[in-house]
């Protein structure tokens, strides 16, 4: 059955214990057995019959294996899609496609990961295309590509030396609001000047954790998901854009794909940026939310290392943003986690975080594929 | 630094690369033009990114370019890196369009973004010359 686009709902959410599964192990975690966890967590969370699943997105893991894990032997759509972070946002938008033109009914988008138990390394073992030329140089790792950004952002907008203070202290005093995060303990200022540069002017406070854990959402129409357990959040519209060079380092930022996604997101919904009330952004390192803020037309460009402020973006400040902790504090779940975010905050469940009256959620995540959803609580919003 | 360590990290010389290296060793830097529309790219590529043609000639190109970017890299991922950290890493666009993932020969205290530079070719820690960068001065105004 073929559904309108604006028709489509996410219904469960369910995610790990990032702050459990941090403590050592001596093993690598099954990333499988995580996966399955959350994926019974957000079935439990909507309520639908697991057979009722007939669609299957898989991120990290593979669907071969986490299928017969999970005893889904009949599904009519399965994909595995890269472990890359970009790929959160890719995997809802493929899961409305395919609700859309009728080739799954109820998919799941799952994802598991086992980095810190496996002792996984982000730089330092290849990866990237040109990474053949760059190694010589000792060139390595995303967040060192991201430097590369920021280091001409400071250049071309004079962004101060703790520009980027207020989005690691943020993201932790949520994280400390949300008992899943891993790292609680709030940070002031100087501990982020006092924290060591990694690939400077970036420091460790401003760099994604690596933990391990899972995070699972169920989507399906709007017609079925009135009748499940908990109230729809639907996926008021979502859209992407690529950007890919040679680099992780776009040289605009990722401006012009942002504006692009941007310009039609707004214009499909009717949302202003202004309008949204809460932030979601992906932050494998913290100037992505300054490249993402001015993108999307939330900051002015050139001006989004002065917009954030710690009063402004907290939960109950007037531009809440990263509620749940983000990658550097809550979980680096690759996005994934924002989405589980989003949804919570939506339907009232995000306990001392929550965003008060929070009716509309944007996710947004500036990588080399740009995406980004507009999700909301409201049946009426204006098309 | 540490040679054999060092030693690893540079890219396997192929018959599609050679051309780049032997360039190097000649103290030219040289990328490949496509025939059809002039493009130049890097790194090495069968086809034109822009045309899509098959056809490329290698050619010199002037070694200049400006500063985009760079970052000081205090992390240690290599072995061959570890006693000279925090080391310099630069991204340089070329003036022939191309970016490449470079180093500066001499680090300025005053780095700046666009700040002029030109190719210099260095044997390294190996037999292999290799691509860096120097910022150009420009002629003190009399």
């Amino acid at each position: 059955m073929q559904h309108e686009p604006a028709e489509i709902a996410i219904v469960g959410v369910g995610q790990s214990d990032f702050r459990a599964l941090y403590a050592p192990t001596d093993r690598p975690r099954d990333a499988y057995a995580l996966a399955a966890g959350a994926l019974r967590e957000a079935i439990d969370d909507c309520g639908i019959d697991k057979d009722e699943i007939d669609g299957l997105l898989c991120s990290r893991v593979e669907y071969g294996r986490l299928a017969t894990v999970l005893g889904l032997r009949n599904p009519r759509f399965v994909h595995d899609l890269e472990g890359s972070g970009r790929m959160s946002g890719v995997a809802l938008q493929e899961a409305v496609a395919l609700i859309a033109n009728g080739a799954a009914d109820v998919v799941a988008c799952v994802y598991g990961n086992n980095g810190r138990s496996a002792r996984m390394r982000y730089g330092g073992e290849g990866g990237g295309p040109t990474v053949a030329y760059d190694e010589m140089y000792g060139m390595t790792s995303p967040g060192a590509y991201v430097a590369m950004m920021y280091q001409r952002y400071r250049g071309m907008y004079g962004a101060s030396e703790d520009a980027l203070a207020p989005l690691a202290i943020n993201n932790r005093r949520h994280a400390a609001l949300n008992p899943a995060a891993v790292l609680q303990k709030e940070i002031t200022r100087e501990d982020y000047l006092e924290s060591r540069f990694i690939a400077e002017p970036l420091r460790l406070l401003d760099y994604c954790l690596i933990n391990d854990g899972a995070v699972a959402f169920i989507v399906t129409s709007m017609e079925r998901a009135r009748t499940l357990r908990k109230p729809p959040v639907r996926v008021a519209a979502t859209a992407g854009m690529a950007h890919i060079t040679n680099y992780y380092t776009a040289e605009d930022f990722f401006y012009s794909a942002c504006q692009d996604v941007a310009s039609r997101l707004y214009r499909q919904t009717g949302i202003a940026p202004e309008e949204v009330d809460c932030l979601q952004i992906y932050d494998n390192f913290t100037p992505t939310i300054v490249f993402t803020l001015e993108g999307f037309n939330h900051a002015p460009r050139g001006e989004g290392w002065s917009w954030v402020d710690e009063e402004k973006i907290r939960h109950d400040g007037p531009r809440p943003l990263n509620t749940a902790g983000g990658h550097t504090s809550e979980s680096y779940m690759q996005g994934w986690a924002h989405h589980v975010e989003s949804v919570r905050q939506l339907r009232g469940e995000a306990g001392a975080r929550q965003v008060p009256g929070c009716r509309t959620v944007q996710y947004m995540c500036a990588s080399p594929i740009v995406t980004s959803h507009i999700l909301t609580n409201d049946e009426a919003v204006a098309r | 630094m540490n040679a054999e360590s060092y030693e690893r990290l540079l890219p396997e010389i192929t018959p599609e690369n050679r051309p780049f290296w032997d360039g190097l060793a000649e103290n030219e830097l040289r990328l490949q033009c496509c025939d059809a529309c002039g493009e130049y790219r890097f790194p090495d590529s069968e086809v034109c990114p822009r045309c899509l043609s098959g056809s490329f000639s290698w050619r010199a190109v002037s070694g200049k370019g400006r500063l985009w970017s760079w970052i000081r890299m205090h992390q240690k991922y290599f072995d061959a890196f570890d006693e000279v950290r925090p080391y310099l890493v630069a991204y340089i666009k070329l003036d022939e369009g191309p970016a490449v993932i470079s180093t500066l020969g001499e680090t300025p205290d005053d780095l700046a973004i666009d700040l002029p530079v030109r190719a210099v070719f260095e044997p390294g820690f190996s037999e292999r010359t290799v691509l860096k960068f120097t910022v150009e001065r420009p002629e003190p105004v009399a």
